[in-house]
């Protein structure tokens, strides 16, 4: 595997939208060229060597490729988005949309990340190390097909609307949330290892969302099943099952209803 | 004004009898006329081995207003990876199935387009629809407002009252800027209001007791008393229904014994819209029940001389369905689970919007696909059947190359049943589209496309041929008839013409777009006798019922209207 360095060297203005920060935009690609791509500060087409130095060639494919970035991406957004393959380390906190509708690979942030993180994801694995910010592993706005497949792990504690619109995949969040989680939910599994505060599962069809600590307010759409012992990420223990949304559609599948499922650990 | 001669290409004209001659076209002044009449200074235009028509012309499409506008508003994802930046005099693009109003008119001029009908304007709301029409470039457009729900219509024609009719759509027309008269889904939307609907012509409309057969028979005719440039357009009940076809049939019928009055040369009194939607046999949606009955529609349509239609052909993508049909959109956000909205606009009608996917993997969308094609294929005379997908509902304006090529190639068919649909043999047993060998001609897709629509809008004396004296609306589309046999040609050659003169300036140069032109927009002023209780009544309703003074209603002035075009209609007697 090749890597590739980008290390800011001029901060931009305005934000940078830099979604050719990416292994299969830099595959095959000499540092040179990688220098040569475009990126948009604002509504001005520049270049990713205005404001990042590069060095080292890409591999030969997105799979060979690793790509580090270096200094304060704060105000860089889109980084990894639509990936494939290959590796993203981000040394420090990048800004929103980071690893969106991303494919596959593996991308690694060892500070915090905006909003939007891992948006209409498909699959690979996205790891971060600090904060996420709303929008964890959601839909884009107005669409119905949020996050598809692949495993977000936030280290700290996530925003409002994490999972809006899932429909499969894994989202773990070791720390706290914020309000909104598994909204309208079709799939997948959620995990909060830390509290929730309310409006968890709201509109949710099916899928799963599992809360290790409080609940402030639980969703009058939940009713209470039973207990059940399982382990979640590692943790063994007995949750209390809640099915709901009760007040939204749910399938039928061999005559029985599907509800999702909320599990909440005692 | 500038001069062009079009030298050398293969001309397409129904009208004139031109079936792939080489001919020149000259224009000169905004108007096609004779080659003898240009001067030292007119440019050339070279369209050797390339086909050319007059522009094209849009009987049904709805580009404008305020439910497109939701559309546009409640679908970011629709905008999402298909913007286009700002380049040159070109403004920033964007939007997919609701394109923005920028990107509407550089893509009709693109596939060579010169006049486009929005096909559902809500009389309230007329003035956003005109707006949105100022703001689409280069294309002429026109806007057909809504009666088949409107109080007024219902009462007067309860009453048989033709000539009140007649008085108030005169009236209506004039203040919405509107051209003929447009009926969706008759009765069925304001039974709606009550959580009802009327699935065929013989229900009656709760509260005014009048039946949908009442109201197509009785704005027909008005609109012939009033000898309207168009006919009456409708929107059959129970569109989209599995076994819709015989109350289609019934639909059909009540034109018979009208003919067209007026002086606009069209043949029709009834213009059916997107018929694929009304064409349906079978009980359900699955493959053992539903089955295609194009054939049983086209064969009442093949003997009759006094209706048209357009296809409204699903091309297998994802969309937005909006109609005025507010009762269908809510049996459609029942059955896929997507968002929708609902509007209800006073006395007047309503309308509903929800995201549609055709998926190729699904039976019905491919049915669907069938069944559009086929009633354009057993069409025989294609001077009454037009190219549509009622954009942006059974798929996006843009595919109307793509639905030409199906047309003109059953190997492009046939890909698409082998290749494409996951059910396509389903397709084939269900539907007559794999045992028909027509494949039509130039010639024939020129009468579809700009000819036929022309002549059935009343527009025949502007567009949809090349005679002297017509609108110079030319376009030159990069396809060589002796040469290309690839029907993926056809698709690309329609969707990026060379050049489009338009009104007798040239907008695409050599395949780029480098003017906006100065669109026109067209409406019919129909006068009428003075007629005290149609205005008495109208300032009665205003005080009573509407949200707004009638002094609000109009659509008036400059702001709205920069470059209007009136054509008028002299109907006291």
């Amino acid at each position: 595997m090749e890597t590739v360095t980008v290390t800011m060297k001029n901060q931009p203005t305005l934000f940078l939208e830099a979604d050719n920060i990416s292994p299969d935009v830099f595959a095959g690609k000499k540092s040179s060229e990688i220098a040569e791509l475009h990126a948009f500060e604002g509504r001005e087409q520049t270049t990713l060597g205005k404001y990042f130095e590069v060095s080292g060639n890409a591999g030969p494919s997105a799979a060979d490729t690793r790509i580090v970035v270096k200094g304060d991406v704060t105000r860089v957004k889109y980084i990894g988005m639509k990936m494939s393959a290959g590796e993203i380390v981000v040394e420090n906190s990048a800004d929103m949309y980071t690893g969106a509708w991303m494919q596959g690979g593996t991308i690694l942030v060892k500070g915090n990340v905006d909003a939007f993180t891992g948006i209409g994801m498909k699959g690979g694995n996205l790891i971060v190390e600090g904060n996420a910010g709303n929008y964890l592993g959601a839909a884009y706005r107005g669409d119905w097909r949020g996050m598809q497949g692949g495993t977000i792990r936030v280290k700290g504690n996530a925003g409002s609307d994490t999972g809006y619109f899932m429909n499969g995949g894994e989202i773990i969040i070791e720390g706290d949330v914020d309000v909104h989680v598994g909204t309208h939910a079709e799939g997948g599994r959620i995990i909060i290892k830390g509290n929730g505060k309310s409006k968890i599962g709201g509109q949710m069809v099916k899928g799963e969302i599992v809360v290790f600590g409080t609940i402030d307010v639980m969703m009058p759409g939940f009713k209470y099943v039973e207990d059940v012992e399982m382990e979640v990420d590692g943790t063994e223990g007995t949750f209390a099952l809640y099915h709901g949304d009760l007040g939204e559609r749910h399938p039928k599948k061999k005559g029985q209803i599907i509800y999702g499922n909320l599990y909440q650990k005692i | 004004m500038s001069e062009y001669l079009i030298k050398n290409g293969f001309v397409y004209d129904p009208v004139l009898g031109i079936n792939g001659d080489k001919t020149d076209i000259a224009v000169k002044d905004g108007k096609i006329v004779k080659d003898s009449e240009l001067s030292s200074k007119a440019k050339t235009i070279d369209a050797t081995g390339k086909t050319v028509m007059a522009g094209g012309v849009d009987v049904h499409a709805h580009v404008a207003g305020p439910k497109v506008n939701v559309g546009r508003n409640y679908r970011p994802e629709d905008k999402l990876f298909v913007g286009t930046a700002k380049s040159g005099m070109k403004r920033m693009e964007g939007g997919f199935s609701v394109p923005t109003v920028f990107r509407t008119g550089y893509n009709y001029a693109r596939m060579g387009y010169g006049f486009v009908m929005e096909a559902a304007m809500p009389p309230l709301y007329a003035r956003h629809v005109h707006e949105e029409i100022r703001d689409t470039p280069i294309i002429d457009q026109a806007a057909l407002p809504v009666f088949g729900n409107n109080w007024f219509v219902m009462e007067y024609l309860k009453n048989g009252e033709v000539e009140n009719t007649a008085a108030y759509i005169a009236w209506l027309l004039r203040m919405t800027r509107g051209f003929g008269i447009k009926n969706v889904n008759p009765g069925g939307t304001e039974a709606w209001g009550w959580g009802l609907n009327c699935p065929t012509v013989n229900d009656p409309v709760p509260y005014f007791d009048i039946t949908p057969a009442e109201i197509i028979r009785g704005l027909i005719e008005a609109n012939e008393y009033l000898g309207l440039p168009h006919c009456m357009h409708v929107h059959g009940n129970s569109l989209g229904e599995p076994g819709n076809f015989s109350i289609t049939l019934d639909t059909l019928k009540q034109a018979e014994g009208f003919k067209p009055k007026g002086s606009f040369g069209r043949d029709q009194v009834l213009h059916h819209t997107h018929l694929q939607f009304h064409s349906y046999g079978g009980e359900s949606y699955a493959s053992k029940s539903f089955e295609s009955k194009s054939r049983e529609i086209m064969d009442y349509i093949n003997s009759v001389d006094n209706i048209t239609f357009d296809m409204g052909c699903v091309t297998l993508d994802e969309t937005t369905t909006m109609t005025a049909d507010g009762p269908f959109e809510h049996h459609l956000t029942e059955l896929n689970h997507l968002k929708w909205a609902n509007v209800d606009v006073e006395l007047e009608t309503a309308a509903g919007i929800v995201p549609y996917v055709y998926s190729p993997k699904t039976f019905i969308a491919g049915a669907q696909w069938a069944i559009g094609l086929e009633l354009a294929l057993y069409a025989k005379d294609l001077m009454k059947a037009f190219v549509s997908t009622d954009h942006p509902n059974a798929g996006p304006f843009i595919r109307y190359p793509r639905v030409i090529k199906w047309l003109m190639s059953r190997k492009a068919r046939d890909n698409v049943l082998d290749n494409i649909l996951k059910y396509g043999e389903k397709v084939r047993e269900r539907c007559f589209i794999g045992e028909i060998d027509r494949e039509l001609s130039l010639y024939e897709i020129a009468m579809m496309t700009r000819a036929g629509p022309a002549k059935a809008l009343g527009l025949a004396h502007m567009f949809g041929s090349l005679k002297e004296g017509m609108d110079a609306d030319v376009v030159v589309y990069p396809f060589n008839p002796e040469k290309d046999d690839d029907p993926e040609k056809i698709e690309t050659a329609f969707s990026n013409c060379s050049y489009l003169v338009k009104s007798g300036q040239l907008i695409i140069n050599d395949g780029e777009i480098i003017s906006t032109g100065r669109k026109r927009t067209l409406w019919v002023d129909a006068k009428v006798n003075e007629n005290a209780q149609v205005m008495r009544d109208v300032e009665q309703k205003f005080l009573k019922y509407y949200s707004v003074n009638l002094g609000n209603y109009e659509v008036l002035g400059e702001h709205f209207l920069p470059n209007p075009y009136i054509i008028e209609v002299d109907a006291t007697q």
